[in-house]
């Protein structure tokens, strides 16, 4: 794994645009792990079908991955690891290492056979030499100087012997470009981040893919920006703790996976009833049951909508890509005081692990932390009907500003009540903030032409695969459009509406087997789309496979 | 200090006449008074049964959740504001049945919270179940047969678990309560407060009289606090049931092992989090 990212940071500090894109079994050690990256001086959102270099460490890996393979492609291997009749199989370039000879000479142990190979891959590339020694530096900092020279000397090794013996890949060659500093980061980091500099105080998290690199990102950056981050006994007490910390007037926030976020819907309804802040992450791995747990699927979608028993204003954000992933934790983090009710950021794998570039982001992030008080007012109460539904807050520790949180229906201070007219007075109040919320939300997001002859749906990571689609259908001249669902609830049915009768032809993709957002359209605008591609074999979308099935539906109607 | 005009809620209890909860509201309510705390810093986590109804008749920051889940709510709690006073008030069916995963995850972090469980041995607000603490062939609606399993032991679990501050009250001894409550809040730790206490409409079995004639109090015997193995092999005696303070030791509490919590984190500058160095990292 760490190879792989190596080389996408290579790709990135000499100005290219990368994207990654992980595939590993539900094991510790072994199986068969794909790292693949694709690397562009324009930028991309998502994986290729072909491979040019293929870094095969091991046999089998040159029998799976032969069909990716093209005639001027090139498979860098350990001609030890790889039988003779094999190799000759192979379609293309070989570059055989005598990875043997060259470890002995690194002192290195089998471990470094990867940098090995990197070295080798980055030696066909002509890629600059010291900018690849900083980024083996980076990638080993904290470890011993001796494991880093190690590691430096066996990528130079790698490097130098490709560079000698197979000097021929000039279609490949990496020269540095102008570009601005960019990051080299995943759907979850980037969403850990925006949550910090959104204000996040306190996460809960029981470990559970791909859920868990939020948990890790916060951990590794708790001390220095001054978080508490729990790994707490199971999801509800996560849900829990992140609750009464919520209640307690601090941002916080937690995150799982389907299953986990089952363990927790209980507690959505609490926080929805009780009024309290506070942000739910779900990360869709394929399902049912265990699943397919290291693979993407989009089929919580209607899970998440209907999350947590009873009714209470729930909103939904689907982020897309890093740079939303990002917007949508501080986003979130606001909307949770704002409207005093919990936010669901709903991802999956593809979008959680894969590794785009992106450009340093933007930290003059607002922090609004709504109808809070420091102070309270004479004979405050916490639950007093308000328009918009939302009631001025106050927290444990302020003098005079008392009340309870309260599962229970409740009056104005809190106290548990089942008579009529304040239960309506409560529901209504609560329920309000959806319309209040429905004024202001962001809209859906409109990629191309307002006028186009197709107009593809999508939400969540989907959104990598259809602009790369876009990018060549346009090229090609098809009129296509493609409408991006970020906030999905309350959901923007006026927009949606509007965006479907303006269509010639729709077309809706998402990785799940039911077409669940196609339902939910249907159910809130009454719209039907005409056109579906779905996906539930855990693997992402190809644009390659969109730009097919969008050049069918539209014939020669460009 | 606290004054009982100040924990006056408007609404009058609920409960059975005869209930053991009003024992315990009444040790609740003098232990927040007795001890040298502002009204404000007090939070009070409620479980769901009838000892939940509580939080409606007591005024201070309050909290009712879900069945079996005020710990880690009120876990939440101290880490977000560790000058609060976080003081859960939780059933048998909460703590030992439903809760159980967070009883010993709790009291193996150390939370600073104070623990209290009212320990009626049945299910009451739900009409007469069995709790996990129903003794062996206790007979009630969900087990007319009788109950097959052992009862849960409540201290010796909290020993087991690395309890630093574990002891058993009783809801007929407002005093002894009242005082094992303040020692809890007092103590920089988990403190686990089990309440023996009757359920007048629903256990017929184990009843004020019964606990009576079932209990003695550890400090008579000269039991002494500080001893593990003995506070153990006391709390495994299920019939005598030992009153008072089993075990009590000193470990740091979860929230003052965290680096964050210098300034309790409800008091961080929020406009002062800039990520551009971690940024860097990603580069």
């Amino acid at each position: 794994m760490n190879t792989g990212l190596m080389f996408s940071k290579a790709c990135a500090r000499i100005g290219l645009h990368v994207f990654d894109y992980i595939e590993y079994p539900s094991l510790i050690k072994g199986g068969h792990n794909t790292y693949v990256v694709r690397a562009e001086d324009e930028e991309i959102h998502s994986q290729v079908a072909n491979t040019d270099i293929l870094i095969a460490l091991d046999e089998p890996t040159i029998r799976i991955h032969r069909d990716e393979l093209s005639g001027n492609s090139v498979v860098i291997y350990d001609e030890q690891q790889v039988h003779e009749n094999v190799a000759k199989e192979i379609p293309c370039h070989r570059v055989p290492l005598p990875m043997k000879e060259i470890l002995q000479e690194a002192h290195g142990k089998e471990l470094m056979a990867n940098t090995v190979c990197l070295g080798a891959a980055l030696g066909l590339m002509e890629y600059p030499l010291d900018t690849f020694t900083g980024v083996i530096r980076d990638a080993f900092r904290g470890k011993t100087g001796e494991i880093i020279e190690e590691n430096i000397k066996a990528a130079r090794l790698g490097y130098d012997h490709a560079r000698k013996h197979h000097a021929m890949l000039n279609e490949f060659h990496l020269h540095p470009i102008d570009a601005p500093k960019r990051m080299v980061l995943t759907g979850n980091e980037a969403l850990a981040l925006g949550a910090i500099q959104g204000g996040l105080k306190f996460y809960s998290a029981y470990p559970m893919t791909p859920a868990s690199s939020i948990l890790h990102t916060l951990a590794a950056l708790q001390e220095r920006h001054d978080i508490v981050v729990k790994h707490a006994e199971d999801e509800i007490s996560v849900a829990n703790m992140a609750v009464g910390a919520g209640f307690a007037g601090v941002r916080s926030m937690c995150a799982t996976s389907g299953g986990g976020f089952a363990l927790m819907n209980e507690t959505v309804s609490l926080a929805g009833i009780t009024e309290t802040p506070v942000v739910f992450v779900e990360v869709n791995r394929g399902g049912p049951g265990t699943g397919i747990p290291t693979f993407t699927e989009q089929s919580d979608l209607k899970f998440v909508l209907n999350a947590g028993h009873g009714e209470f204003p729930l909103f939904v954000l689907t982020p897309g890509d890093v740079e939303e992933a990002y917007a949508f934790a501080w986003e979130a983090l606001n909307l949770a005081e704002q409207y005093q009710t919990p936010i669901i950021i709903y991802s999956d794998k593809y979008l959680a692990e894969s590794h785009k570039t992106a450009e340093l982001f933007d930290t003059n992030v607002p922090i609004d932390r709504g109808k809070l008080l420091r102070n309270a007012p004479d004979k405050y109460l916490r639950y007093t009907i308000t328009e918009d539904g939302v009631s001025p807050r106050t927290i444990p520790g302020v003098p005079n500003g008392f009340f309870l949180a309260n599962s229970d229906e409740h009056d104005y201070f809190g106290y548990s009540t089942e008579e009529i007219d304040l239960r309506n007075a409560m529901m209504e109040k609560r329920m309000r903030k959806i319309e209040a919320y429905r004024k202001v939300m962001a809209q859906p997001k409109l990629h191309g032409p307002e006028d186009a002859k197709l107009t593809i749906i999508g939400w969540g990571s989907t959104k990598g695969p259809i602009l790369d689609a876009l990018k060549h259908l346009w090229r090609e001249g098809y009129r296509v459009n493609y409408l991006q669902l970020t906030h999905i609830q309350p959901f923007p049915i006026e927009a949606v509406s509007q965006r479907l009768d303006a269509a010639e032809q729709t077309l809706i993709i998402e990785n799940n087997f039911t077409g669940q957002m196609e339902q939910v359209i249907r159910e809130q605008t009454g719209r039907t789309i005409q056109h579906h591609m779905r996906r539930y074999d855990g693997r992402p979308f190809f644009f390659s496979d969109i730009c097919t099935r969008v050049k069918t539906i539209m014939g020669g109607a460009q | 200090m606290i004054t009982r005009e100040q924990l006056t809620s408007p609404n009058k209890p609920t409960w059975c006449p005869g209930c053991g909860d009003y024992g315990i509201w009444l040790a609740v309510k003098n232990a927040l008074m007795q001890l040298d705390l502002k009204h404000e810093e007090a939070c009070l986590i409620y479980g769901i049964g009838c000892h939940g109804h509580m939080c409606n008749f007591l005024h201070a920051y309050g909290f009712e959740g879900l069945h079996g889940r005020p710990i880690p709510v009120a876990e939440g709690v101290k880490m977000a504001n560790r000058k609060l006073k976080v003081i859960v008030v939780a059933g048998d069916g909460d703590t030992y049945g439903e809760g159980l995963n967070h009883f010993i995850s709790g009291i193996r972090g150390n939370h600073d919270i104070t623990l209290i469980v009212h320990d009626n041995r049945v299910y009451g607000l739900t009409t007469g179940q069995t709790s996990p603490t129903s003794g062996k062939g206790y007979k009630s609606k969900s087990t007319p047969q009788g109950v097959i399993e052992v009862p849960v032991n409540p201290m010796a679990l909290a020993i087991a678990a690395g309890g630093t501050y574990v002891a058993r009250g009783f809801s007929a001894d407002p005093q002894l309560l009242t005082d094992l409550i303040k020692g809890g809040i007092d103590h920089p730790g988990f403190s686990v407060i089990d309440v023996l206490q009757n359920c007048i409409t629903f256990n017929h079995v184990n009843t004020v009289l019964w606990f009576k004639e079932h209990s003695y109090h550890l400090a008579e015997e000269g039991h002494d606090p500080k001893d593990r193995v003995k506070a153990f092999e006391r709390a495994l005696d299920e019939e005598r049931l030992g009153l008072g303070l089993f075990y009590v030791s000193k470990r740091g509490t979860y929230d003052a092992s965290l680096s964050a919590e210098e300034v309790p984190l409800v008091d961080h500058d929020l406009s002062k989090v800039d990520i551009r160095e971690s940024m860097e990292l990603f580069t």
